[in-house]
């Protein structure tokens, strides 16, 4: 019988969740489709200049059933993504509703274009 | 330049992902429309059989399900992101729009017990059998 540790021990399968990226005027949104996932099994690091999601699916015992058809396979979701500079980490902000999960990434002051005022030398 | 190089490094550290994700959108080329989506898993045993469809992104109220017979029918309406003057995608990889799916199940459902459940974008219902469907059990009478 495997115990609930030993079968976290298998590797997984994992997949690449579907990502949108929206260039925004103050701020990126990565949109990201992971069917299976909510917040307590998300989640969203970043590390110097690397930022990754990664999502555990939880798959819910089957009960004397038999798989007839299968068009999507169950594992976890990965998915890393090199951040630049001018981004302000300290406001990352990620939600999550409905399986789709939205990271907004905002533009760090010193780059959000500014208008200067041109004055008449002379 | 925001996100410089995404691509690039993705390509470096993911090439089977990245080979992976260009199979998929072929094969979306290739087969017709709405077919595809939402992908389902069925199982089943004697009760009936049970359906997971993934359908992220969607409010419950927004898919509607229907049964005649033997068949079942997904419909509803994926809505893109709503972009704004000035807002322009960088990447898009996730379809949106309306989709209406028939599935048709080896043997008769009854419609009344049909039960649905929506949770973290994944639909899963249950379809029982028709009562006239379900094996029966005959018992052999000794004399």
């Amino acid at each position: 019988m495997m115990t609930e540790a030993s079968r976290e021990d298998v590797a997984r399968r994992i997949y690449t969740p579907a990502v949108d990226i929206i260039k925004r005027k103050d701020d990126l949104e990565v949109v990201a489709d992971m069917p299976g996932v909510d917040e307590k099994t998300l989640d969203v690091m970043i590390e110097k200049n690397t930022l990754t999601i990664y999502g555990k699916v939880l798959q819910e015992p089957a009960e004397n059933l038999t798989l007839k058809s299968s068009e999507y396979g169950i594992g976890d979701y990965k998915r890393i993504f090199t951040i630049s500079e001018e981004i302000d980490r300290d406001r990352i902000q990620a939600t999550v509703k409905n399986g789709v999960l939205r990271i907004t990434l905002p533009k760090a002051e010193a780059v959000k274009s500014r208008k200067i005022a041109v004055a008449a030398a002379d | 330049m925001f996100w410089t190089g995404i691509e690039e490094v993705e390509r470096m550290f993911e090439p089977l992902r990245e080979l992976e994700r260009m199979s998929r959108s072929l094969a979306r080329l290739s087969a017709p429309r709405g077919v595809e989506f939402p992908p389902v898993n069925i199982s089943e045993n004697t009760e009936g059989a049970v359906i997971t469809a993934e359908l992220p992104g969607i409010e419950p109220s927004d898919v509607e399900i229907s049964i005649k017979g033997n068949s079942l029918t997904l419909k509803g309406n994926r809505k893109a992101n709503e972009l704004k003057e000035g807002e322009f995608y960088q990447r898009q990889e996730r379809c949106a729009g309306e989709f209406d799916r028939t599935l048709e199940l080896p043997f008769e459902i009854n419609a009344e017990k049909v039960a649905a459940r929506y949770a973290r974008g994944v639909l899963t219902l249950f379809a029982p059998r028709a009562e006239s469907e379900k094996p029966k059990k005959i018992t052999i009478s000794s004399e």
